[in-house]
């Protein structure tokens, strides 16, 4: 097991690499000289010499590349071009907002998609299944901005229940703001998800086990909570692990939409800026949090299910 | 004999799959739709309909009214833009991000899986190290970097999206083509002396083209979808630039407060039967076409 993680983790360095270059290779054919932006328009051309020494673009592209993984290595991003402040203060407050919103979405929309999922998947055929397969699928085929647009409207404006949008940091002041996105999230999220859930239960009910359990004479609730939701946990949670680091990120649409400070709302601010050293950064941070969460998820996998070869 | 000859003929997979599609209700009305917004887009395109969209017929907002004509159903926009013209030329914006977006997409998807499902090897370790990277970055973030790269606008979506949603279709014609090249019949064109370009175009391709176009089916409800999110958050068609039913939803987050309700609804009333013709359309395809599903 040691070895098959020491493995993987090697692994994950040409991954690390290769998908900071290529998010480098973009960022650097950004038509315009950052320090000119930031300079202002009557800089002479010292001072833009100078800014341009200070954000190290007068370093050869491998140096420019080296000092983005030390960033990344060293957790320290420099200031906004913006807000002037220092992005790890940024990211740390927002990660924390989003965090507040996500999480609760995240438990309560996998709760239900889960026990709707296996509850369908079981009736597989019927009326019922049929109903909510296509009703999920006629949902999806709305854009979620009308969702997120009509929820808003009708709970929050015509009815009066919860604030428009907004934010309070106070550790129970924020829940009065983050009831109405949650709620919105956990819509979002449960069509989805559930026809996913259908289709994993779905693969594990045709096994062989299933119908071994069945004629040992079995019953359908033993049958499927004791070996169905067990061998169905496998992909469910490697699939849960690769979803954290999006909690995190945060519901860019959602958080943007509320004016929630979240880091989604930090990314979107910052496109409308064209503040790029938050962009590049939050990019950066987010690509290597999804290649830990994925190895974490990977990992996870060799140690639930023993048919994956170690070697 | 003349029993088995003729039942031999009529089990093709493709008019197997035909034969299933036409049976199949869902699949041949998604296919009705699909061609009916093709026409719309392609007349809008040939400026035969909804060609005075910009032209103001009336004051600012105005609710849709059935007794003023046609323009005046769905109501005004804040120019007094009549609201059908504009959710009409819309389509065509849809149509396009989705169709060039998955004509992107696809081709690398098909060429890049063909090539590491086929030659296996080092092209094989090179090409799934090259993907397993790129979807190692989530893909809106790469969206933002690639919107950073090349500048905003409704193109920039269409490229971003291409070059971020080949990766799963690779995987898949990877898989297939690894399970295909030592098939008996690829042997034997190998044999008869086909070349690798041969075997790959004229004999694996044609049993992985179904894969193909659902996932161009799929791809297309991506392209019509993202456009939406990608405009509202700033990265997608710009004001004064066309119409796109993500401008149109977008602009309701103010107007919704102020009682319009018109613009987001046309827009989301317009978008629906599409995206579900083509989510249908790649469901039957395949329920057609995979012989594991059948029950």
């Amino acid at each position: 097991m040691f070895a098959y993680i020491v493995r993987r983790l090697l692994y994950a360095i040409p991954i690390l690499l290769g998908t900071t270059f290529i998010l480098f290779l973009l960022f650097n054919v950004v038509p315009g000289d950052p320090a000119l932006q930031l300079a202002g328009k009557h800089a002479t051309p010292e001072v833009i010499q100078t800014i341009r020494a200070e954000l190290g673009l007068d370093k050869p592209w491998y140096g420019q590349y080296f000092d983005m993984l030390r960033q990344l290595a060293t957790f320290d991003f420099g200031r906004s071009y913006w807000t002037k402040q220092k992005i790890t203060d940024m990211i740390v407050a927002g990660a924390g907002t989003s965090f507040s919103l996500g999480f609760p979405a995240f438990i309560i929309s996998t709760s239900i998609s889960l026990v709707i999922g296996l509850f369908i998947a079981l009736y597989r055929g019927t009326i019922i299944d049929k109903t909510i397969v296509a009703f999920s699928v006629a949902a999806q085929s709305v854009s979620l901005l009308v969702y997120i647009l009509a929820g808003q409207y009708l709970l929050a404006y015509q009815w009066g229940l919860f604030p428009i949008s907004g934010y309070d940091p106070g550790m129970i002041e924020r829940w009065q703001y983050l009831v109405l996105p949650i709620l919105i999230f956990v819509f979002l999220s449960v069509a989805p998800e559930l026809r996913f859930y259908r289709t994993i239960f779905l693969d594990e009910l045709y096994q062989d086990y299933v119908r071994t359990a069945r004629s040992k004479g079995l019953g359908t609730k033993t049958v499927m909570l004791r070996h169905v939701l067990k061998n169905a946990m496998i992909p469910i949670l490697t699939n849960l692990v690769i979803s954290i680091p999006f909690l995190i990120l945060g519901s860019v649409l959602i958080e943007s939409f509320f004016q929630i400070p979240g880091l989604g709302d930090l990314i979107v601010k910052a496109i409308a800026n064209n503040d790029r050293p938050v962009l590049v950064s939050m990019t950066v941070l987010g690509t290597f949090a999804y290649i830990i969460f994925n190895l974490l998820s990977d990992i996870l996998y060799a140690m639930v299910d023993p048919r994956v070869q170690l070697k | 004999m003349k029993f088995l000859a003729k039942k031999i003929k009529g089990n093709s997979l493709w008019s197997d799959a035909l034969r299933r599609l036409l049976q199949d209700p869902f699949a041949t009305w998604s296919f009705v739709v699909i061609i009916l917004y093709v026409v719309v887009a392609l007349l809008v395109r040939a400026h035969l309909i909804a060609d005075g969209w910009q032209e103001s017929i009336g004051g600012s907002r105005e609710a849709p009214d059935l007794s003023k004509g046609v323009l005046h159903w769905m109501g005004l926009d804040i120019f007094g833009r009549s609201v059908i013209l504009k959710t009409i030329q819309s389509t065509y914006t849809a149509m396009y991000v989705g169709l060039l977006s998955s004509l992107i997409a696809v081709p690398i998807g098909v060429i890049m899986g063909a090539l590491a499902g086929y030659f296996g090897g080092w092209v094989d370790d090179l090409i799934t190290w090259f993907y397993t990277t790129l979807s190692n970055i989530p893909e809106f973030l790469l969206l933002i970097a690639i919107a950073l790269a090349i500048g905003k606008g409704i193109d920039t979506v269409v490229i971003a999206l291409g070059v971020t949603s080949w990766v799963g279709l690779a995987r898949l014609i990877r898989a297939e083509f690894m399970k295909h090249k030592n098939r008996e019949y690829v042997l034997s064109a190998q044999a008869l002396g086909g070349g690798h370009i041969r075997r790959m175009v004229k004999h694996i391709f044609p049993n992985v083209l179904h894969i193909v176009i659902i996932g161009f089916s799929l791809r297309f409800v991506t392209g019509i979808k993202s456009e939406v999110i990608l405009t509202y958050l700033g990265l997608g068609a710009e004001i004064g630039k066309g119409s796109s039913w993500g401008l149109m939803i977008s602009d309701a987050s103010g107007e919704l407060i102020q009682g319009v309700w018109w613009g987001l609804t046309a827009a989301t009333v317009a978008m629906f039967p599409i995206v579900l013709a083509f989510s249908l359309f790649a469901d039957a395809l395949r329920d057609a076409i995979d012989p594991k599903l059948r029950t």
